[in-house]
């Protein structure tokens, strides 16, 4: 339990890299790219976690109980917001690459020059 | 390269990756004995410094606030590089038809009953817990991130229950363009207003309230999150108006 | 048990759940199938962020990890499907 999530964290990083490198599919790259953005969320947090503490929020307990740490769980946050926009913005080059080429398979649009 | 030779390249390529994580996690501290100064630092006095009780909050618009502007401005490029990409196809389309755009000619059918009454149903409480999540950053776990993407997810029910030209109806580009800029510009001027007063760029200078988390309190993080929660709102529905450009001209013609 | 113990077995588990959805994710093919795969995926994530205490990226992650994201790729590939 003292590494585990950590070993997580390198089976979905591997698990996602090995997606976008075997892919047909410019659509199902961008979904591996997602999944290993998402690693880095359960890193994030996975660092900060105080065992036995309670979420950061002390509206009705006491300010002096043991909380987890609140400074990663912010950069998540915003990350988890920001990566649906920048994915938005990588599936419209996406579809920019389809009607320009008729086809969205990245072994066949390398060959492609400009 | 074939996909064989690519495959062993990436296998060399990860065993390397791997080995230095292992390596690196072997330095860390286990999981749950989080020792670090700095966290405890910011529980020991947000409430007194800010009077904010919603911690995670007072971090992303308060201490880590600079921060925070930055991802807001990834945000808004995002949606305005959209535009811009998704622009140009548009004018090519107009001029000829192509063929491989299929999204505007294929056959919608019409949507069942069940859905629409349960879709519009939910529109109402979907809007007012976006709102409320965008308005009461500083109390509970709510803040402009979030409520931003939940007030949009309202918009999006009512394309889901079929109603396509109400949707554009709903959130036509100019206005949608303008509280994004209102959001986003807003956000820094909060900042350049402290620079104007001969303090930091970002310092809480609002009034700070008496009772920790009501929702008057804790000076410019109230007023930082309701702007992002509207430019988070505002530019997650241009990006979903970008893509259905092409299926609702046809609608509106057809219908 | 102590609650300790309920937490880490709680944690665990979905843990394994997570790196599970993450290899389906990447083993789906068909672009409609792996759309819902990353919803349910989203919501394994969401609900490994509310085991590790923060409610706050739970919210973030259930609204765009299993509502906008999807939508935005159903769009997407409607625009690239090929004509039947």
């Amino acid at each position: 339990m003292q590494v585990f999530p950590f070993i997580v964290v390198a089976w979905i990083v591997v698990v996602g890299l090995y997606g976008m490198v075997t892919s047909r599919d410019l659509i199902h790259q961008v979904v591996c790219l997602i999944v290993v953005q998402s690693s880095t969320y359960v890193l994030l947090l996975a660092v900060g976690y105080v065992t036995g503490g309670v979420a950061p929020y002390f509206f009705d307990i006491s300010p002096r109980a043991l909380a987890v740490d609140p400074v990663v769980q912010a950069l998540a946050l915003t990350d988890v917001v920001v990566e649906a926009a920048v994915t938005a913005l990588l599936l419209s080059f996406a579809v920019q690459a389809y009607k320009r080429f008729g086809t969205l398979d990245p072994h066949e649009l390398a060959e492609f020059k400009g | 390269m074939t996909p064989r030779q690519r495959l062993w390249l990436f296998a060399v390529a990860v065993a390397g990756l791997v080995a230095c994580y292992l390596w690196a996690f072997a330095g860390l501290p286990g999981f749950g004995d989080y020792p670090g100064p700095y966290g405890p630092a910011i529980l020991k006095r947000v409430i007194t410094e800010t009077n904010a009780t919603g911690v995670v909050s007072a971090v992303n618009f308060e201490y880590r606030g600079f921060d925070t502007v930055g991802e807001e401005f990834i945000l808004f490029t995002a949606a305005a590089g959209m535009s811009v990409v998704l622009r140009q196809l548009r004018g090519e389309r107009e001029r000829q038809s192509s063929p491989t755009d299929d999204a505007a000619n294929r056959q919608v059918p019409a949507t069942s009953s069940a859905i629409r009454i349960v879709s519009l149903l939910f529109v109402g409480p979907t809007a007012v817990i976006g709102w409320w999540l965008a308005t009461h950053a500083q109390t509970n776990p709510s803040g402009g991130f979030q409520g931003g993407v939940i007030l949009a997810t309202a918009f999006f029910l009512v394309y889901l229950s079929g109603e396509f030209i109400v949707f554009r109806r709903l959130s036509p580009i100019a206005l949608l363009d303008a509280v994004e800029a209102i959001g986003a510009g807003g956000f820094a001027a909060v900042g350049v207003i402290a620079v104007a007063m001969s303090l930091p760029y970002l310092y809480n200078y609002l009034p700070l309230g008496t009772i920790p988390g009501a929702v008057s309190s804790s000076g410019t993080i109230a007023a930082i999150s309701f702007l992002v929660g509207i430019e988070v709102a505002a530019a997650f529905l241009l990006i979903i108006g970008e893509l259905l450009e092409q299926t609702l001209l046809r609608r509106e013609g057809s219908s | 048990m102590t609650p300790n113990a309920v937490m880490d077995i709680l944690q665990v588990t979905v843990l394994v759940l997570v790196a599970a959805g993450a290899t389906l994710v990447v083993r789906t093919r068909d672009r409609v199938r792996l759309v819902l795969v990353l919803s349910v995926y989203g919501m394994l994530l969401a609900i490994l962020f509310f085991v590790f205490q923060a409610p706050d990226v739970t919210l973030s992650e259930l609204a765009v990890g299993a509502i906008a994201l999807p939508l935005i790729l159903l769009l997407t590939i409607a625009k690239v499907r090929k004509p039947q």
